[in-house]
């Protein structure tokens, strides 16, 4: 099933995204090997060099990192996972937040609503 | 420098006198790049992918194949899948294997099988039993089965249902190779967008009009190639 992608953002940008949270839900664990460019841009249904870009980038991040001719791999680096967790967490708030703001919910009124948001509507 | 695969430099080509159809058109495309070939109904997609294939000759300009002017022996590393199928009815699939692995030194008759079995297609079927968008199915089987240098793919995925649109792109993903560079005109632009590594918006003057990365367009248009497509090419109703 090839992965859907929004018309705002690069697509490279969208595969960062998708492939940082697929690392750390655990999908690929820690040093262990993603599949090679190729195949993840079959899956993708994207360019391969659009696939490269987006690998270079998450490599550029330290989330995975290149054993030359082995293939890539992902880190098991604390410090960089925990950034990058962040970092996904961040995307996700502000995709939520422009996505209030065009619905026309003032910022207080988005915080207000989080904070009433009970855990169990949030899943 | 890299020879480009393909080199256009000021084509020209008109049907008719005074009404240009390609009008000093220039395209140089590097291997390993797949590019979409975009514009409205009648702007000279074809009329170009036409000339490159060398059914058509261009009223002035050249084409360069891999460095060499175009000629009957350039043809051999061009793949050409044409928008209407031309394959004998009379024939089976498997004969029509047999026709290409004849005719082309590059054709791989292994990987031709196997596409035609991912597709549920039986290579003892004549053609003419076929569906018109199996006989498309066929036509793009034996295009791509050629390890060619240059494809051109003039609506590979019109006439097809949407799963046989995805076989087909990721057909074409999966046949990539750094070497080879892959032309696609398609209004499906939505459904090929992921898969180009550039475009080009060819416009009624007969000249690029717009050229460059899908992803170049949504940084710096915040829209996928379809809407800016859109956008470009609107037609306003005059009623």
């Amino acid at each position: 099933m090839a992965w859907q992608f929004r018309g705002d953002t690069p697509v490279y940008r969208q595969i960062v995204s998708h492939l940082r949270a697929e690392l750390l839900e655990g999908k690929y664990p820690a040093d262990g090997q993603i599949p090679p460019v190729r195949q993840l841009a079959l899956e993708a249904a994207v360019n391969p060099n659009t696939m490269q870009r987006a690998l270079t980038e998450l490599e550029s991040e330290g989330l995975l990192y290149t054993r030359s001719t082995a293939g890539r791999f992902v880190t098991s680096d604390e410090t960089v996972l925990r950034r990058a967790r962040e970092t996904m967490h961040k995307e996700t708030m502000e995709r939520l937040l422009s996505e209030a703001l065009s619905l026309g919910i003032t910022r207080e009124e988005f915080i207000t609503f989080m904070q009433h948001t009970k855990e169990e509507d949030a899943t | 420098m890299t020879t480009p695969v393909l080199a256009c430099q000021d084509i020209c080509k008109s049907y008719r006198q005074g009404v240009p159809v390609l009008n000093r058109l220039n395209i140089r495309l590097s291997g390993g790049k797949i590019v979409g070939l975009l514009g409205p109904n009648g702007c000279g997609k074809s009329t170009l992918i036409k000339m490159i294939a060398g059914l058509l000759t261009p009223d002035s300009g050249e084409i360069y194949i891999c460095g060499e002017l175009r000629s009957e022996e350039s043809n051999k590393w061009i793949s050409y899948l044409p928008e209407r199928t031309y394959l004998t009815p009379s024939m089976k699939v498997s004969h029509l294997l047999d026709y290409f692995a004849d005719f082309y030194e590059d054709f791989d008759r292994e990987i031709a099988l196997k596409m035609l079995a991912d597709m549920n297609i039986d290579p003892n079927a004549r053609m003419s039993t076929l569906s018109k968008g199996m006989k498309e199915k066929v036509q793009l089987v034996v295009v791509m089965a050629r390890r060619a240098k240059l494809y051109l793919l003039d609506e590979p995925i019109a006439g097809v249902d949407p799963a046989a649109r995805d076989y087909i792109l990721q057909t074409i993903i999966g046949n990539y190779n750094p070497e080879a560079a892959v032309i696609i005109t398609t209004h499906l632009i939505h459904d090929v967008e992921p898969i180009l590594d550039e475009f080009a918006f060819l416009g009624y003057g007969g000249q690029v009009l717009l050229s460059g990365t899908a992803d170049e367009v949504r940084a710096t248009h915040g829209k996928s190639l379809d809407e800016l497509f859109k956008e470009v090419f609107r037609c306003y109703a005059s009623y």
